[in-house]
């Protein structure tokens, strides 16, 4: 069985569809991109899955508990942890009482020491700044606390919400190397990508999204070589 | 000394600084008025003193913390009041103890504005910004004119309601009346000072600072930042949003409850919205969630226009309105801003060299 599951999703803001019925899975241990074009439904995808905004119809399984009755508070509880699109970290709380927030919804203090001592390993310059107010931190730098605040709750799996956006070239490896380093250590990865060269480079499958439907998914080694994939997202 | 003053975390000198400022005021006030000193008025002033800044502080949580507009704050002072007030009334034979009598009051008007707050804001917490605004500025207002409409007497038969009028109530001739509609409560017993007001007010403020540096105001805080990111760590979002609102109207109907005590009638038509509005100017122009400013500028902004009063009499609001209106220009002027915060570490230095040559 699949750590995550989707079924048939169909997601409505109002009259306009979003998602017209997609389905994918996501295996424990793998890195998945779900890629596409803007307004092709990456965003609201996650979104349906982390609990943000209702699905209309379909199923959503973790771990094969069905998600979309699941207050999106619960959500993470279950182990599913989100690092939302555009940094949205708490700006006026310090490094160290974002990362805080992010172990929120756990009760065991001492594994929670242990792993904000992780998070410091990970992103040294997070422990340089612990008690910076968070709003000042440099782009790359507010990436990676929301990483970090994510990685605090202990996910099985974490989804990732353009997690590249508005960096700078050398930042972009920074963080894709780190994706790639919290997938070794156990985590799943669902990364949600504009940036598909990098994005299909370090994943183990991807799906691509176009207009609500998935198009097109199989190996992201074989995709990166597809000619329409090439042309559509790779600019080649 | 290093290792020390490290302990000491940031949050807790400030707001140890606070209690200290709150209880330096308190002793000169005191020490003024046992040498009678105090003008009359003055002394009149400073139990609404404590309770302004109690309103202050506590619409704060919501404002400041919470980040949302809250403009209901007199209703649930009126709720608090009302309810102080009959509960007194009602037992001033029973209890005969201003001591035992007054806190249970003050608990029980505290508790049912509480309860009040947490029942509006399970609907009304769901709008946001300018919305809630209004509709918390009309339960405010709702609140106020059922308190101003509610008639009730007791005889020989026993308690009688109405919303209507007196005669609706079918009260024996011989009934006593408690509560008399746009009249309001009558004989309410004195039991608030000075004293009692303040050690509110200090408990107040240890709350609201407790509040703000725990887990759930940090979370309450978290929310007010980023709603999306607060959701997707996992926080309860309406359980936060209803823990500050409901802590808010707790503080509100604790003030009000004072506030009644302090005069033998209490009528609702006290509690409108401009109350409401005159905390929130206390709110905004203390600095929002700031505390200590809040006490501050609700004490400033009190005093301002009874010392007018005493000078140029029945121009002062036109003055109190100009000083407000430069408060406003001063505080959101960012260039003036860096000014005085330039000049003010400047100082600082000052005292700081002085301190280290005097150490030598």
């Amino acid at each position: 069985m699949a750590l995550l599951e989707i079924n048939d999703l169909h997601v409505n803001y109002g009259m306009i569809t979003a998602l017209k019925g997609i389905s994918f899975e996501v295996n424990e241990g793998e890195v998945i991109a779900l890629i596409g074009a803007n307004g092709a439904g990456k965003t609201t995808t996650l979104h349906a899955l982390t609990g943000l905004i209702p699905a209309k119809s379909g199923s959503i399984k973790l771990n094969g508990t069905e998600l979309t009755k699941v207050p999106a508070h619960k959500i993470v509880e279950m182990g599913m942890a989100h690092v939302p699109e555009g940094r949205r970290i708490f700006q006026h709380l310090s490094v160290l009482d974002n990362l805080k927030l992010g172990a929120y919804t756990r009760k065991d203090k001492a594994n929670i020491e242990k792993d904000m001592q992780m998070v410091y390993e990970r992103f040294p310059r997070l422990a340089e700044r612990k008690s910076q107010i968070a709003g000042t931190l440099s782009g790359g730098e507010q990436q990676m606390l929301a990483m970090g605040r994510a990685l605090m709750s202990n996910p099985k799996i974490i989804v990732m919400d353009e997690p590249s956006m508005g960096l700078s070239p050398i930042l972009v490896s920074e963080i894709f190397d780190i994706i790639t380093s919290i997938r070794k250590d156990g985590t799943t990865v669902l990364l949600v990508e504009q940036n598909a060269k990098k994005a299909l480079a370090i994943a183990d499958r991807a799906y691509v999204l176009e207009t609500g439907n998935i198009v097109l998914s199989g190996n992201a080694s074989d995709l990166i070589n597809d000619e329409s994939i090439k042309k559509a997202y790779l600019g080649e | 000394m290093k290792t020390k003053s490290k302990l000491i975390k940031p949050y807790t000198k400030k707001s140890f600084i606070t209690y200290a400022l709150l209880i330096a005021v308190f002793t000169i006030v005191q020490l003024i008025l046992n040498f009678g000193k105090m003008s009359f008025m003055m002394q009149s002033l400073l139990v609404p003193l404590c309770v302004y800044s109690i309103l202050a502080v506590s619409l704060n949580l919501t404002v400041g913390i919470l980040g949302e507009l809250s403009l209901g704050q007199a209703g649930f002072m009126c709720i608090g009041a009302y309810s102080g007030a009959l509960f007194s009334s009602l037992m001033k034979e029973a209890i005969p103890e201003a001591m035992v009598r007054f806190p249970i009051a003050i608990l029980l008007g505290g508790l049912c504005a509480a309860l009040f707050g947490v029942l509006i804001g399970i609907p009304v917490l769901r709008l946001r910004g300018d919305y809630l605004a209004i509709v918390t500025l009309a339960f405010g207002e709702i609140i106020k004119n059922i308190c101003a409409s509610l008639y009730l007497g007791k005889d020989a038969e026993g308690f009688h309601l109405s919303i209507k009028s007196a005669a609706d109530m079918n009260m024996a001739p011989d009934g006593k009346m408690i509560i008399n509609g746009a009249l309001g409560l009558n004989g309410t017993p004195k039991d608030s000072n000075f004293t009692v007001a303040f050690i509110i007010l200090l408990i107040t403020v240890i709350i609201a600072y407790n509040f703000v540096y725990s887990r759930t105001g940090r979370a309450v805080m978290s929310i007010r930042d980023n709603r999306i990111a607060a959701e997707s760590v996992g926080l309860n979002i309406t359980k936060y949003k209803l823990i500050t609102f409901g802590l808010t109207a707790f503080l509100a109907g604790v003030a009000g409850v004072i506030y009644s005590h302090n005069f033998s009638t209490l009528q609702a038509s006290k509690f409108d919205y401009n109350m409401s509005i005159l905390i929130l100017v206390f709110v905004v122009l203390g600095g929002i969630g700031s505390i200590r400013g809040s006490v501050i500028a609700a004490v400033v902004l009190t005093l301002i226009p009874e010392l007018l009063r005493e000078t140029i009499g029945n121009y002062r609001m036109l003055f109190y309105a100009v000083i407000l209106i430069a408060m406003m220009l001063v505080t959101s002027n960012s260039k003036l801003k860096g000014r005085i915060t330039a000049y003010t570490n400047k100082l600082k230095g000052l005292i700081k060299k002085e301190k280290k040559g005097e150490i030598k």
